[in-house]
């Protein structure tokens, strides 16, 4: 468990130890909101934090809110927090794209965004592909059998809906060339191959 | 990772009071995707992260302009401006090493995410540096662990740098090359200077890759191809890699010259490598080779000959000397229009 996420890592509370040496003073579940302005000045920006703040974001379209220290990073807030849990947590070092999501219709590592920098922005999940309709790219997925364990799959249609809305004729070599930043541990490169070609073939 | 305030100004101007005049407590946030790598290892611990993603205007933006008798074009680009839109960028024809360097960098999210401020001020990839455990010359400790321990992506030009770290970006060789200039804000006011100076080889704790004061912001760089009128701006970038993707380089080299009208003789060479030291290294060694040549295939050879003169390798890097030259070799032929007759 990383501490990021609000828990003690291996242990010992780095944040009881600072709350101990007057170098924070977070306090779980109580919210902190908008301190006043440090400069008189226009663009000044009010600290925020170190205990939670409030935090509002729209998520496959919807306004959702809740309350997370500064250092929670979108994926946690979006996992831990907000219940949304298409994105996965394997890395959590911006290296494997389990965590991809949409933010204003690029993809990012949403471990290695803040939560609070994505205020304001259009997030889109895994989740945003499903529903009643299935979008044709998870489609494509369970057409050519495309994930074993399945645990890098919403990573990867994330940014494959992402790379066709970008370029609706793309070649598969375009598409997995956007598809760089992701990840199979199983290694079923060669059926999502498949799927690709499918997608291409329909024009996205 | 440990907790911090947070700020997200809208100005510049607004930005400066939040900063230390000293390293360590306050960290500037751009796209995030070093400092927060970073910060999750407790290898940087700001008790403050000022973030600059609120700011627009021109820090955000790029642009293009062409003076009568300039070409090609002046381009500024905002710190603020994302690795995408470099690469992609449409203003930057006659900029083609710095769409390639751009292009190359890991994948499509952190090209998304990351900025040019961020690439020009990213931390090194030592991973003493990077482990949380090691207390190395960069944190305070007494000693470079890699000068005898695991070394083969450290640098190869070693000469008097107790610290073995190789400069992460890749962009800023490229802007080296350009002669591009720096604009820097700080508490003092604004400030110009040449890429080239941005960078030094840290020593200790207080020193960080490049030479930005901890209460100055990089804001934005510009260059131009700077040659003769009428002439041919030739550059290139040209990266070997253990992976495809996803990696910093194990070698770079760039290369810019220009060709006087209908001119096949390169002028004014530039060569500038990258993941060979503590900081990019300008070869003037293989640019003085290079000019007034014509840029062929032996010639090109003889710039990488030169380029590697006086290296020092460390234990486990000897490699890096001939993937140096023939980096320096390829991108002078590719900035001369030459067709990689290596791929393929
Ligand atoms: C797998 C992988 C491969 C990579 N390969 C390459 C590569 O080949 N070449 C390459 O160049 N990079 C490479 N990178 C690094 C990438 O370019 C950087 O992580 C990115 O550019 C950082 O930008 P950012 O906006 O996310 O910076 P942040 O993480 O937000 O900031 C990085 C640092 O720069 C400082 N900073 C940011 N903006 C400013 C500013 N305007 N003024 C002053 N200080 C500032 C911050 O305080 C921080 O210390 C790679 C990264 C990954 C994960
Ligand atoms: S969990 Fe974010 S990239 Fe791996
Ligand atoms: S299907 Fe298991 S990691 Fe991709």
């Amino acid at each position: 468990m990383n501490d990021s996420q609000g828990e003690p890592r291996g242990g010992i509370s780095r944040r009881g130890f600072l709350a101990g040496t007057g170098a924070a003073t977070a306090v779980a579940g109580v919210t902190s909101e908008l301190a006043p302005a440090t400069a008189a000045q226009p663009g000044a920006a009010p600290a925020h934090g170190p205990g939670p703040v409030l935090l509002q974001l729209t998520v496959n379209g919807q306004k959702v809110n809740t309350n997370v220290e500064p250092r929670v990073t979108l994926l946690d807030a979006l996992r831990n927090y907000l219940d949304v849990t298409g994105c996965k947590r394997v890395c959590d070092r911006g290296t494997c794209g389990a965590c991809t999501v949409t933010v204003n219709g690029r993809t990012v590592y949403s471990c290695t965004m803040l939560a609070l920098e994505a205020r304001g922005m259009d997030i889109r999940t895994a989740e945003n592909l499903g529903g009643a309709k299935l979008d044709a790219v998870p489609a494509a997925f369970v057409d050519n059998d495309a994930q074993q364990c399945g645990f890098c799959t919403p990573g990867f249609v994330v940014s494959l809906r992402a790379a066709l809305d970008k370029n609706p004729n793309a070649t598969p070599e375009q598409v997995e060339a956007a598809l760089a930043g992701n990840i199979c541990r199983c290694g079923t490169y060669e059926q999502m191959r498949h799927a690709i070609v499918q997608l291409c073939k329909k024009g996205g | 990772m440990k907790n911090f305030t947070y700020h997200q100004p809208t100005t510049i101007a607004a930005t400066l009071p939040l900063l230390d005049a000293e390293w360590g407590k306050t960290e500037l946030l751009a796209g995030g995707t070093d400092l927060l790598d970073r910060q999750k290892d407790y290898v940087s611990q700001p008790e403050k992260v000022v973030s600059l993603t609120g700011i627009g205007g021109g820090f955000r933006e790029m642009s293009s302009v062409s003076p009568p008798g300039v070409f090609p074009p002046i381009i500024t680009i905002g710190a603020g401006v994302r690795l995408v839109d470099i690469a992609e960028s449409k203003l930057l024809a006659q900029y083609p090493a710095l769409v390639q360097a751009a292009g190359q960098i890991a994948g499509p999210q952190i090209r998304n995410m990351g900025t040019l401020g961020g690439s020009l001020c990213q931390r090194n990839r030592c991973w003493y540096f990077r482990d949380e455990h090691v207390n190395c010359l960069l944190k305070g400790g007494r000693k470079c662990f890699a000068q005898e321990g695991e070394n083969q992506f450290h640098a190869i030009f070693t000469q008097g740098h107790p610290c073995v770290i190789v400069h992460p970006s890749t962009l800023a060789p490229v802007l080296i090359a350009f002669g591009a200039s720096a604009e820097i804000a700080g508490p003092k006011g604004t400030r110009t200077t040449p890429v080239e100076k941005l960078y030094h080889a840290p020593v200790k704790e207080t020193q960080r890759e490049h030479t930005l004061a901890p209460n100055e912001v990089l804001v934005s760089v510009k260059f131009s191809g700077g040659g003769p009128q009428f002439a041919k701006f030739c550059n290139a970038s040209y990266e070997v890699k253990q992976k495809e993707t996803s990696d910093w380089p194990l070698v770079q080299a760039v290369v810019a010259f220009h060709f006087e009208k209908d001119s096949k003789i390169a002028k004014g060479v530039r060569v500038v490598l990258g993941h060979v030291a503590p900081t990019p290294l300008v070869s003037e060694a293989a640019a003085k080779s290079l000019e007034g040549k014509e840029v062929t295939e032996a010639n090109a050879g003889l710039a990488g000959e030169a380029a590697v003169e006086g290296a020092r390798p460390l234990s486990q890097n000897r490699y890096k000397v001939q993937l140096l030259k023939v980096a320096v070799k390829r991108a002078a032929l590719l900035a001369a229009g030459v067709k990689p007759y290596w791929e393929g």
